[in-house]
């Protein structure tokens, strides 16, 4: 039997089999290359822990407002994830995301503008406020820290002036915005059928990619691997679709955020973009010298990470079905920036997923929900939250230094 | 011509280069003419005359200071020259830039690689000019394949593309740092001190690098500090001395001793001694 042109070296250990996976698992943790697993032990130590203080926390009802309410903050987070890869910062997306729902809710509300028009206009806030950014960033090379905590408060005034005296703006009950993050939910036969048509993509890709790599007389991932994956993945979204139906099913509001994290993983590992993303990140001049447009590669992520903040904003204007002084401030910034962190987005750049953001924000998330649940009063979720984000900042430290001691960046 | 479309022309013609076993002679000539340089005050480089030819490895030596991380730059299009002519393959040319420099088949190697850690072997190689299916999604199995026949022309030992930079060995960086040179196809490869870092073997097989290169047809320049190393595969060494030629030796018939004098300046010290003495049969005309 021939041997694939990437398995030839005689120093490659070669994995078969059950055990051998088990194996190539292990080392990579040893080698701290921990991945998500920190966040899905910690998920599970959560889920367990409020489920013994109250067991309403796992119901199907707590289940889809965790998952509805994680959404808008979410997507916020997913374009923190985007500035964290390349080693800057953004302190102001709850600023932005406020002032983004604020514009809306003014146009909507006060100018009687059609809701189309409000969230073209509030999330045109978002690309705006990136573009600046970008250029403050770019020409005149002001850390990314310093402009961005300038925008937390600006933005912050910018929300307070637009809501003038009121104070509060409620937005008509009866705009498709409500309609869209509130009330409508994916349940049933079309549930069934959506998890059916991802488990069907995820398995022709995998297959798609071992018939290539077969062609191209590469080594391949088995299919029985693939059949394993495919299985695991049904029988989860599908027991999860059963779970979530009980009650409402899949909010369009989450299903949406989980779109566009796995579409941002899709660009992140498999464009051009995504590549150079990742190495400006690691090395900046060796992108520059390499021809990648550093310049570009900034522009294009501040602008994604304001425009990301601002729809997150106005989608959580929609949920809450209001705007306030309070929207977008504090907690949403840092809420944000600590999913991404917790999720596993390295703050050193260069190293992190699209799905950080999802993970991150579900433990945020079902830890304020389960607190809330258990009757604890804000203060404490505060510090639990601060504790949570410490923590996870020492895994990620931890791990660099091991990944260091074993070669792995 | 759009970067897409050479970037895609390139790739297809170093896919053609790397399929064949035998030499493939598309290596340039370049040459520098009365090329100088200054900074300031100081003239970094004047009148420097040089040259390399396909299939050639040529050394350049010299002190601190004398002058060849200059022409180095000059030559990688990163500093414009202040006066003098630089052809390719008889072509009088401009160097305006690094990417100017390597759409003339220019490639350089900086002494600091400029590899990014966190990403793999393959993604290191095709930075900048990764290729696509269908104009957006990256050609993973195409750039991985590629990969695997540079390494294997170069007869490198990386034992995996699919590992982070960071988990590799020095000699193992200088190899993928040439492999990429070689990705655009260039006619000739400016390698600055790639083994200054190295232990004894990696030193040996980066050596045996430079010479698979010059096998290919390549034109190679070499800069470096170790003489053993230049002697070891240069064809020809130029030794600059304070911003000028001065000397050029054959490889063969070269010692170590009289590069070490041509690089101090010893040499010139010791001929311009007996010219004097030629020149002035009175030794009182000499003093005044």
């Amino acid at each position: 039997m021939t041997v694939a042109a990437d398995l030839a070296d005689e120093r490659l250990v070669r994995s078969k089999g059950l055990a051998g996976a088990v194996d190539v698992v292990w080392r990579r943790l040893r080698g701290g290359d921990l991945g998500s697993l920190p966040v899905v032990v910690g998920l599970a130590i959560i889920c367990v822990v409020f489920y013994s203080l109250e067991p309403r926390f796992l119901s199907s009802f707590s289940l889809v407002n965790i998952l509805t309410y994680a959404a808008p903050v979410g997507i916020i987070a997913l374009g923190i994830v985007l500035v964290l890869l390349l080693g800057e910062i953004d302190l102001s997306v709850g600023s932005v995301s406020g002032m983004g729902a604020a514009v809306m809710s003014v146009l909507v509300v006060r100018e009687s503008q059609s809701v189309l028009v409000g969230l073209l206009a509030g999330i045109g806030v978002g690309v705006l406020v990136g573009l600046v950014y970008a250029l403050l960033f770019t020409k005149l090379g002001i850390p990314s820290f310093v402009f961005s905590l300038g925008g937390l408060l600006g933005f912050q005034g910018v929300l307070l002036y637009l809501l003038g005296s009121e104070g509060t703006i409620n937005l008509p009950s009866d705009s498709g915005l409500i309609e869209f993050t509130r009330f409508s939910h994916l349940t049933g036969a079309a549930a069934y059928a959506l998890v059916a048509g991802v488990v069907a993509l995820y398995v022709l890709g995998g297959l798609w990619t071992i018939r290539q790599r077969k062609r191209a007389e590469l080594s391949a991932p088995s299919v029985v691997g693939l059949a394993v994956k495919a299985a695991l993945l049904a029988a989860g979204l599908a027991g999860l679709t059963y779970y979530l139906g009980i009650d409402r099913g899949w909010s369009y509001l989450f299903l949406l955020f989980v779109a566009l994290v796995v579409l941002m993983d899709l660009a992140l590992r498999r464009t051009r973009w995504g590549r150079h993303v990742f190495a400006v990140g690691g090395n900046e001049e060796a992108a520059r010298r390499s021809g990648v447009k550093v310049t570009r590669i900034y522009v294009s992520v501040f602008v994604l990470t304001s425009t990301l903040a601002a729809l997150g904003g106005v989608l959580g204007a929609g949920l809450q079905t209001s705007v306030s002084q309070a929207t977008g401030t504090t907690d949403t910034n840092l809420t944000a920036i600590a999913a991404a962190v917790i999720g596993g987005t390295s703050l050193f750049g260069g190293r992190g997923s699209a799905y950080a953001a999802l993970l991150g924000i579900i433990v945020l998330q079902a830890i304020q929900s389960g607190l809330n649940i258990v009757g604890v009063d804000s203060s404490v979720r505060f510090m639990v939250t601060g504790a949570v984000l410490l923590l996870a900042v020492a895994i990620d430290s931890v791990a660099r230094r091991a990944r260091s001691s074993s070669g792995r960046g | 011509m759009t970067p897409i479309d050479t970037s895609k022309g390139r790739g297809a013609a170093a896919s053609d280069r790397a399929g064949r076993d035998t030499p493939a002679g598309s290596g340039l000539a370049l040459s520098l003419r009365g090329v100088g340089k200054r900074f300031g005050a100081v003239q970094a480089l004047a009148d420097i005359d040089f040259r390399v030819g396909a299939g050639e490895v040529v050394a350049l030596v010299g002190d601190n200071g004398a002058g060849k991380s200059t022409l180095v730059k000059i030559i990688s299009g990163v500093y414009q020259p202040d006066g003098g002519e630089i052809e390719v393959d008889g072509r009088r040319v401009s160097i305006s830039g690094p990417r100017a420099a390597q759409g003339l088949g220019i490639a350089t190697v900086f002494q600091d690689l400029a590899l990014c850690d966190n990403l793999d072997v393959v993604a290191n190689l095709f930075l900048g000019r990764e290729r696509r299916q269908s104009g957006i999604v990256l050609d993973e199995v195409g750039m991985e394949q590629e990969a695997w026949r540079l390494l294997r022309r170069l007869s490198a030992k990386i034992p995996s593309v699919r590992i982070p930079i960071a988990s590799l060995s020095g000699g193992q960086r200088q190899t993928v740092a040439i492999a990429r040179s070689l990705v655009g196809d260039p006619g000739i490869v400016l390698l600055d001190e790639p083994t200054a870092a190295l232990g004894v073997a990696q030193t040996a097989e980066v050596l045996a690098l430079v010479r698979r290169l010059r096998e290919t047809g390549l034109g190679v320049i070499l800069v470096s500090h170790n003489m053993s190393d230049v002697l070891a595969v240069a064809d020809r060494i130029e030794v600059l001395r304070l911003g000028r030629n001065a000397a050029s030796f054959d490889a063969r018939d070269v010692s170590i001793e009289q590069l070490v004098a041509a690089i101090t300046g010893a040499s010139d010290e010791a001929r311009s001694g007996r010219d004097d003495l030629a020149a002035t049969p009175n030794p009182a005309g000499g003093t005044s």
